[in-house]
């Protein structure tokens, strides 16, 4: 991948071609793959078609690929686009703005600004320390892992629009309010006092200032390679439970545990998913599993959402600024504000 | 030169680091590098954005990772010699 980084082209003509390359292998990839899996297992191997167990490892290898090139498209996209904001922008917009109005856009920037959890800690003492009120400071901190950009275009590509428009208005409200709920408490007095006494010194660079479009892509596909490395063992376990999920679990299985008429379906799926830690982009495929074997979306997104805003590393990396009693609270609101969304979808969408 | 990498530990404050040492060998300069991971001198420097270089107490890069040869640019520039 650092060899494809070296090469990216310098000059404008060579990079228009070179997207448009890439642009041509990947969609040439993608409506290859099934074929392609077709032709190794029932033609070059001579396996049977309707075994289970063949169907299972078909559908193991297609998605595998399906999902690795939907991925690699998806971050490209992202992350070229998000080189054009930065924390640091988000917070010269919201600086000055007062609860409520600043909860809205905090919550929307928090969706569009690229972030890092390992960056929490110092977006939260910088937005704090610039005077961004604590409530609207959580607003952003909440949306940005829940209404992740990557999770978007993977459900937009696997369960179209209406879906995708559900799960980014519901995000949106659980920051809104939960950050609008956490400024009301009063909650600064549970913040540790260093936040408050540190001081912002030096002169801080916008990282979305002034770089050319060669950086912006290659960006992008530094990004992609480094994403894949990281989440590629939660996406092979991901994959390999759907697919079993796919070839062996009976259809009535979770329908009768976790169903549309389930009480206990949504706080079970966030109670399994708080402790499990992946991207929203390591349980799609589990997630699309799942809802071929009949679970209901609101479940599965409340599922979704838990795995992604609620996981111990991150709440091990909040526990730096705030004090026990506002993670609590803070896992309390997200916490319940998921679960809120998941029964109103199920019922919406029953 | 003191060269500074500033971040929690994260990936690419590793990779970061790694790039710099690099370029730093490869240009064969006289510098030292250090990490800082406390979040108050992080904060000290400005940088929201992690990983951050700072190069003779000045933040030449905020947020990204820059490539190996923008990264011996910004060291050339910053070198006395």
């Amino acid at each position: 991948m650092s060899l494809l980084v070296d090469h990216v082209p310098t000059t404008r003509r060579g990079q228009v071609w070179g997207l448009v390359g890439a642009a041509m292998a990947w969609v040439g990839l993608y409506l290859l793959n099934e074929h392609v899996w077709d032709w190794v297992l029932y033609g070059a191997l001579g396996l049977h078609p309707l075994s289970r167990a063949t169907e299972t490892i078909h559908f193991f290898l297609y998605d595998t690929a399906k999902i690795a090139l939907l991925l690699v498209g998806i971050i490209f996209i992202v992350t070229v686009l998000r080189s054009f904001m930065s924390v640091e922008r988000t917070r010269a917009l919201l600086g000055g703005k007062r609860e409520g109005v600043g909860n809205v856009m905090a919550a929307g920037l928090g969706v569009i600004t690229p972030f890092c959890s390992c960056s929490a800690v110092p977006a939260f003492i910088g937005f704090v320390a610039a005077g961004v009120p604590l409530g609207v400071t959580m607003s952003f901190l909440i949306a940005s892992p829940l209404v992740n950009e990557i999770a978007i275009g993977m459900l937009l590509t696997l369960f179209g629009w209406k879906v995708t428009a559900i799960y980014v208005v519901a995000g949106l409200t659980v920051a809104i309010v939960a950050g609008w709920i956490l400024g009301r408490v009063k909650a600064e007095r549970w913040v540790e006092p260093f936040v408050f006494e540190t001081t912002l010194g030096g002169q801080s660079i916008d990282p979305a200032a002034g770089l050319t479009m060669e950086q912006r892509i290659q960006m992008g596909i530094e990004e992609a390679a480094t994403i894949l490395r990281k989440i590629w063992p939660y996406l092979l376990v991901g994959i390999g439970l759907g697919a079993v999920i796919h070839g062996w679990v009976p259809t009535d299985f979770f329908t009768t545990y976790a169903g549309p008429g389930s009480t206990f379906g949504v706080l079970i799926a966030v109670a399994i998913g708080i402790p499990l830690y992946s991207n929203a982009a390591g349980i799609m495929p589990m997630v699309q599993a799942l809802y071929e074997k009949g679970l209901p979306m609101g479940t599965l997104l409340a599922f979704m959402m838990a795995v992604v805003a609620l996981s111990l590393p991150e709440m091990i990396l909040l526990r730096r600024v705030l004090k026990p009693q506002l993670l609590a609270l803070f896992i309390a609101v997200v916490g319940s504000g998921i679960i809120a969304i998941g029964y109103l979808f199920n019922f919406i969408l029953a | 030169m003191i060269i500074k990498v500033l971040g929690p530990g994260c990936t690419n404050c590793k990779n970061l680091e790694r790039v710099t040492k690099d370029a730093i060998a490869e240009l064969g300069l006289d510098a030292t590098i250090e990490k800082v991971e406390d979040y108050g001198q992080i904060m000290g420097y400005g940088v929201m954005s992690t990983p951050a270089l700072v190069i003779d107490e000045k933040v030449v890069v905020s947020g990204r990772v820059p490539q190996p040869s923008e990264l011996r640019d910004l060291l050339t520039s910053a070198s006395p010699n």
